[in-house]
């Protein structure tokens, strides 16, 4: 079993935690004793914190919309179609006809880097996140 | 958060969640803190127990009433009202803060006209709360030494939220409890990184930092730190305002990224219309929610347990995370899949790593100057503003003066809710979360745990009403409003009062956002989710 630094993905507490895994599966977590905002607690939410990592219901294959349905695809695929529609629909109705929701739940590189692509790559501040929910 | 930042310079929790302990005296208003911030509600017990004063102001009996010793129940949407009217008594009664209010604020005459009308009898009208027990709250809130005002999303998902937040940043600079340890004026974050995906330029009108976009000094900074012509410096469109411009047609393509809009947002119908409305839409997401479903591309990704990186908790805090496991099949890393997209866009990303992100931001993010990931790795995080490596970061925020100087009252008046029940539509909705599940459920949902001890969508609805109704406890009813309907079973109980019901947003079996009202504050964009009127129909 190992043990992985981490933080509690369900609240803005931000209580730490070691995820506990064995082989390739996430099989629970252990409050850090010495972190001044949990000091070695978790509430129910907390302790249970790994149990969807593991949902059959993940994602696992990029899925594109052919004839009305989303089906299986390729990152490629996936990736030009992304970058191709955004692009053309920012050259032809301009960069206001694009908006970008960032996310509360994912890191502050990955939010940082979000708003640089939405801002640099297609030179809109049309960047939001449901926070304000 | 404008509120805040137009009262002090600065939007974020003023104090930290260690302080907890320190305080002699919690306002807590709008904030069922032990279901949606455990451990911060476990905090404030531990405090009442040793000693401390606890005052909750709250339309419903949240389990923290029974550790306070007053309660005061106004009615919803009328929390500028008692506001005000604890201020009224504090400057009627001279127990402010005199020296603090002559050299660290500015606007004090304005505030002291605007709430001489406040009586404690105006108020008692308005928010049903007592003139006697509103005087207590004023005196004890003004007689603490060190007094911390907590509020959540109660405060802000109002059409008046910005208000109601210049209102609390009103009272505890009328009071001085602020720029000390154990005071403050303390906004408890929702979901585990709002605090920081605000930081980061998650907003429409600021880069990270909260660097303006509309200011040309900022724009050239990031036009040579990212190697780009032509950034826009218009500030750019809230998420409600790309709802209303994809009705319309304005806005053609949308790209989401780890949300679901459609249940968290006030009218999820209308929202569910806008979205089909698109030419293009992207989801980027762990699961398929119901946004991801109607998406034109579903990209995989990974979730907190397969990637590294940071996070900043409701106190500024930043923490490390590790990579514990691969992501299932092809999903990727959300910042992998971002610089994917914008180099195939034509313009160029590339980072080995999360950690050579973070570096960037120490170098344009001046509040996040010092905080590296050597430094994360072998304390307990570091609270921002850390401007440079050896800066021990900042526990509470505003000590000798205001990130802007002067600390500026913003006095507010009272506004009813948008949407008052009348004869048809007599009970007002407020909607909030439960213990056990989070935000839309996308994550707790899955979770078999979570979803054993609160499987079904349920409302609240007080004895009295259930009796008039004739509704018993566990039956199904219907709850309809001007916008929708939607069918749940009702819980019959007392913490809600008469003519209120209480229910969740957490089931997409019963999406209360169809019923929800989405006149927003003009202000922060925050839509009404805390009250609309509706009516309710037993099912027979
Ligand atoms: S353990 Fe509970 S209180 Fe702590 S961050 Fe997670 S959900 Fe919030």
């Amino acid at each position: 079993m190992s043990r992985t630094r981490s933080i509690c993905p369900f609240c803005g507490c931000g209580c730490s935690f070691y995820i506990l895994t064995e082989g390739d599966r996430v099989i629970g977590v252990e409050p850090s004793a010495g972190n001044p905002v949990n000091k070695g607690m978790l509430c129910a939410k907390g302790w249970n914190a790994f149990d969807f990592v593991n949902s059959p219901d993940r994602l696992v294959k990029p899925l594109i919309r052919k004839q009305g349905t989303l089906v299986e695809t390729s990152w490629d695929e996936a990736i030009t179609t992304v970058a191709t529609r955004l692009s053309d629909i920012g050259s032809r109705s301009g960069p206001r006809s694009l908006g970008f929701l960032s996310s509360a739940k994912v890191t502050n590189e990955e939010n940082y880097l979000f708003m640089k692509m939405a801002r640099a790559a297609f030179k809109t501040n049309s960047v939001d996140h449901c926070a304000r929910l | 958060m404008a509120g805040l930042a137009a009262a002090f310079g600065s939007g974020a929790m003023t104090n930290s969640i260690g302080e907890f302990e320190g305080a002699d005296l919690f306002f807590v208003i709008g904030s069922n803190t032990t279901a949606q911030h455990p451990l911060i509600g476990a905090r404030i017990i531990n405090a009442v127990e040793g000693g401390a004063t606890l005052i909750v102001a709250d339309p419903r009996e949240i389990p923290l009433v029974s550790y306070a010793s007053l309660f005061l129940r106004q009615n919803i949407g009328t929390d500028v009202a008692v506001m005000n009217g604890m201020m009224n008594v504090i400057i009627n009664e001279v127990l402010y803060d005199e020296t603090f209010v002559a050299t660290r604020t500015e606007g004090f005459e304005q505030l002291k006209e605007t709430v001489a009308k406040y009586t404690p009898q105006v108020v008692e009208k308005i928010s049903g709360i007592r003139a006697a027990d509103l005087e207590e709250a004023a005196r004890r809130y003004a007689g603490a030494d060190k007094a911390m005002l907590v509020y959540a999303m109660g405060i802000t998902q109002h059409a008046t939220g910005t208000d109601n937040v210049k209102t609390c940043a009103n009272l505890a600079m009328l009071t001085g409890h602020l720029g000390r340890a154990g005071t403050g004026v303390n906004p408890l974050r929702g979901q585990n990184n709002v605090q920081g995906a605000c930081d980061m330029g998650g907003l429409p009108n600021v880069y990270s930092g909260y660097q303006r976009v509309n200011d040309d000094a900022v724009k050239d900074k990031f036009s040579k730190a990212w190697g780009v012509q032509g950034l826009d410096d218009q500030v750019g469109l809230t998420i409600t305002d790309m709802m209303t411009a994809a009705r319309t047609g304005d806005l053609k393509a949308l790209y989401v990224m780890g949300e679901n809009p459609i249940l968290s947002d006030p009218d999820g119908s209308q929202v569910e219309l806008a979205l089909s409305n698109l030419e293009f839409l992207v989801v980027q997401d762990i699961f398929l929610s119901e946004t991801a479903a109607l998406a034109d591309v579903v990209l995989p990704a990974a979730c907190y347990a397969e990637k590294e990186g940071t996070y900043t908790n409701t106190e500024r805090r930043v923490q490390i995370s590790h990579c514990a496991v691969k992501p299932p099949g092809e999903a990727k890393v959300d910042w992998e899949i971002i610089c994917r997209v914008a180099t195939a866009a034509g313009y160029s990303m590339n980072y080995d790593s999360s950690w050579e992100i973070l570096k960037e931001i120490n170098t344009v993010t001046p509040s996040y100057g010092g905080i590296t990931k050597e430094r994360l790795e072998k304390g307990d995080g570091l609270q921002w503003p850390c401007p440079n490596s050896d800066h021990p970061g900042t526990a509470f925020l505003h000590k000798d003066r205001f990130t802007k100087g002067l600390g500026t009252f913003l006095p507010c008046e009272f506004k009813p809710v948008a949407e008052p029940p009348d004869e048809e539509y007599d009970f007002m909705l407020t909607t909030g979360r439960i213990y056990c599940q989070f935000h839309t459920g996308t994550m707790t949902r899955r979770t078999n745990m979570l979803e054993r001890e609160a499987p079904r969508p349920t409302f609240e609805i007080n004895p009295e009403d259930a009796k008039r109704l004739g509704i018993r406890d566990a039956e199904m009813a219907e709850i309809q409003s001007r916008r929708g309907a939607i069918r749940l079973r009702a819980e019959v109980t007392s913490r809600v009062p008469k003519k209120v019901v209480f229910t969740t947003f957490h089931f997409h079996e019963a999406p209360v956002n169809i019923l929800t009202n989405p006149v927003h504050d003009p202000v922060s964009k925050i839509p009404e989710f805390k009250g609309c009127a509706v009516k309710i129909r037993r099912i027979a």
